[in-house]
């Protein structure tokens, strides 16, 4: 069988027993994407873009059983004043969240528009995820678009007073869950959206967010630490004139984790900063995959990627920077590193600029390496213990992703989680 | 404080003695100075005491306050009281001086049953310490030595050594890259440092730093040994008519 026969085999297999929710406003854009799933075929290992990270976990027709964190802290965002909205294993709890309404912000759940024809989430959803297929096919995103189950509308009119906090709980060991944000950032307004916890056994996550002239979305994600899950997002940005866009990621734990980034300068003069810090340990499998394409004039991008890896941890960066050939006067800037705290672990970097205009800056960098033994040596001569000093180093490492965390408040709620998380082993 | 008795010390990666049993005993309260020509084994020494990887001791011992610290780890022997200097400070960046210092301090005093310092008890010791140093908040906050010249990496060394409050202090080769104006304030926080309590192994090229930081006791040391011992007239002597004098004497 040819490698196309084999996918439309797989896929079709995967798919027999799933039911395409063809209800309400979405309908014609969940049967497009499931047009193009089909038509693109679920990802194998022979894919250029899965070569460094099987995808087999996320298409198999059975979930992977993935033991839930019992030793879970508490909502790491609950220390900030945040609007909170939380799922359980997906699904929308009324009773542990804020509610639905907040000044500036309409907030509504996919699940609860599916009676509706007329929805101004309608031009959006799937359509950025659509874009994102080119150059590069994303068929996970296409199979969360056209079958997800839940997710938040957010029509961000003005700049809401305070975060709105997604955090997920999990309570089952196959829990197999998609959800589907849409995010529509209106002119001049701004929001910063945080997201937490365990989501699902295996999850599969998509926010399409359409940021217009001056608005700003701050992004901040902290991955659930529970060991066994396999997680998939997909983010899917565009961004109209001036605007910024910001997401930070901080992973630790998951035996399998793959970030995806796809972003759109479409307006000039606009930002778009994506980062990332992970910390794994044994069959951890961390995946950054970033896609910026700048189609416009004096667009900002960086991308700053830290992993700590030990105990045969495998780390996977392919970041790409797309300068099309009018997007003049781009400044792109993109470092991967990871520190590598023995000899089993790897990371695999695919560092990749195409550039077809003649007046830009753009730049990139790749680094493994261990501990500075000197560094160590000093700590330690100074009566920091050896396993304390290698903490305080870590974190100096990962400390550059970090910084593109602005917010003060919320930087430091990660750095804490982070520090206590490496104080017990993650 | 400091009791070594025949200590042997060859490098672990290739077969190369370097220490051939150095004899030396350093007293609470007193200033003992190792003077001697380049690859004599000086620095060595140091690193040795402060358990640097890559040395490996064939004999002899090296015990602190009646305890061999030999067999300790690094941190176990900062605890115990040992302070190496360091020739050159390192650079940590990402770690600011200021969570350095005070993690430092704070894990010296638990690995000793202590109580933590406060951060209000802190932060004023290491101002005032600062103070006299003449280090300012600027490079309290910049991480590690970063940036630092090589007077504020020597004087932080100080800093280090007036907050962690060892019992016996290494210095190596503290005057080298500094000037005269550095160097004596380098020399004034050390002595700020002297007490009845306290011993002092000050390691040094030049007898200029024994000008500001007079030593009770002089060493030569070559080829791994300590070839001579005798008072602060000794260093004049290297400084006047260089180590050939000496070391045909003792040939």
């Amino acid at each position: 069988m040819s490698l196309a026969q084999t996918k439309e085999k797989a896929t079709k297999e995967r798919l027999t027993s799933m039911e395409l929710p063809l209800k309400g406003w979405s309908a014609s854009a969940r049967s497009d994407a499931y047009d193009r799933l089909m038509g693109m075929g679920l990802p194998v290992r022979r894919d250029e873009y899965w070569k460094y990270t099987r995808p087999d976990a996320f298409t198999s027709a059975d979930v992977p059983r993935a033991a839930v964190q019992e030793d879970n802290d508490a909502p790491i965002f609950d220390a900030l004043d945040c609007h909170k909205l939380v799922f359980v294993d997906g699904i929308y709890s009324e009773e542990f969240s804020d509610g639905l309404s907040i000044d500036g912000v309409t907030l509504e759940l996919l699940s609860s528009t599916s009676d509706v024809d007329i929805h101004w989430a309608k031009s959006l959803y799937g359509s950025l995820e659509k874009k994102g297929q080119k150059p590069v096919a994303r068929p996970l995103a296409a199979f969360n678009s056209a079958f997800a189950q839940e997710g938040i509308l957010m029509h961000v009119k003005k700049t809401p007073p305070k975060p709105i906090s997604l955090h997920y709980v999990r309570e089952s060991d196959v829990s197999d869950v998609m959800l589907h944000h849409v995010v529509k950032i209106d002119e001049g307004a701004s929001i910063t959206i945080l997201e937490s916890g365990d989501v699902a056994a295996r999850c599969n996550m998509a926010i399409e967010a359409e940021i217009e002239k001056d608005g700003q979305l701050n992004h901040v994600r902290a991955q659930g630490r529970d060991h066994e899950r396999n997680a998939l997002t997909h983010i899917f940005a565009q961004l109209e004139e001036q605007s910024q866009f910001k997401s930070f990621c901080l992973t630790m734990n998951g035996v399998l984790t793959r970030n995806e980034t796809v972003i759109e300068m479409r307006g000039d003069d606009g930002m778009a900063h994506v980062a990332g810090a992970s910390v794994g340990d044994g069959d951890f499998h961390h995946d950054d995959t970033v896609f910026i394409t700048h189609d416009a004039l004096r667009g900002e991008s960086r991308q700053v990627f830290k992993k700590v890896l030990r105990n045969g941890a495998t780390g996977v960066f392919q970041g790409k920077i797309l300068v099309k050939p009018d997007a003049q006067k781009t400044d792109g800037y993109q470092i991967s590193q990871s520190l590598l705290l023995d000899d089993d672990s790897q990371f695999l970097a695919k560092p990749e600029l195409e550039i077809y205009a003649d007046d830009v800056a753009c730049s990139h960098g790749s680094t493994s390496g261990a501990i500075d033994e000197e560094a160590l040596f000093y700590l330690r001569s100074r009566g920091v213990p050896a396993e304390e000093a290698t903490n305080l180093l870590t974190l100096a490492f990962l400390a550059e992703a970090l910084e593109e965390v602005e917010n003060q408040e919320i930087s430091d709620v990660l750095n804490a989680h982070l520090e206590g998380c490496l104080k017990r082993g993650c | 404080m400091l009791e070594i008795k025949n200590l042997c010390v060859s490098l672990e990666e290739e077969d190369k003695r370097i220490l051939k049993g150095v004899n030396l005993t350093v007293e609470a309260g007193k200033v003992h100075a190792i003077m001697g020509p380049n690859g004599s084994g000086k620095s060595t020494l140091s690193y040795v005491l402060s358990g640097r990887e890559g040395y490996e001791v064939t004999d002899g011992s090296a015990r602190l306050l009646d305890e061999d610290i030999l067999d300790m780890e690094p941190e176990e022997r900062a605890a115990a009281g040992l302070f190496l200097a360091f020739q050159y400070p390192v650079e940590i960046p990402g770690v600011g001086n200021m969570t350095f210092l005070r993690t430092a301090v704070n894990a010296q005093r638990k690995s000793r049953g202590q109580q933590e310092m406060s951060a209000t008890d802190f932060l004023k010791e290491v101002r005032s310490e600062a103070k006299a140093l003449k280090i300012d908040a600027d490079m309290l906050k910049r991480p590690v030595n970063v940036g630092f010249s090589g007077g504020e990496k020597k004087r932080n060394e100080i800093l280090q050594m007036a907050m962690l409050e060892p019992k016996m202090c290494i210095l190596d080769e503290t005057d080298s890259g500094l000037d005269v104006d550095a160097m004596k304030l380098v020399a004034e926080g050390v002595n700020a440092l002297r007490s009845n309590d306290r011993g002092f192994l000050v390691i040094t090229h030049y007898q200029r730093l024994l000008d500001h930081i007079k030593p009770d006791v002089v060493h030569i040391m070559a080829d791994g040994r300590i070839v001579k011992t005798g008072g602060p007239e000794l260093a004049l002597e290297v400084e006047n008519n260089g180590y050939s004098d000496i070391l045909a004497e003792v040939a």
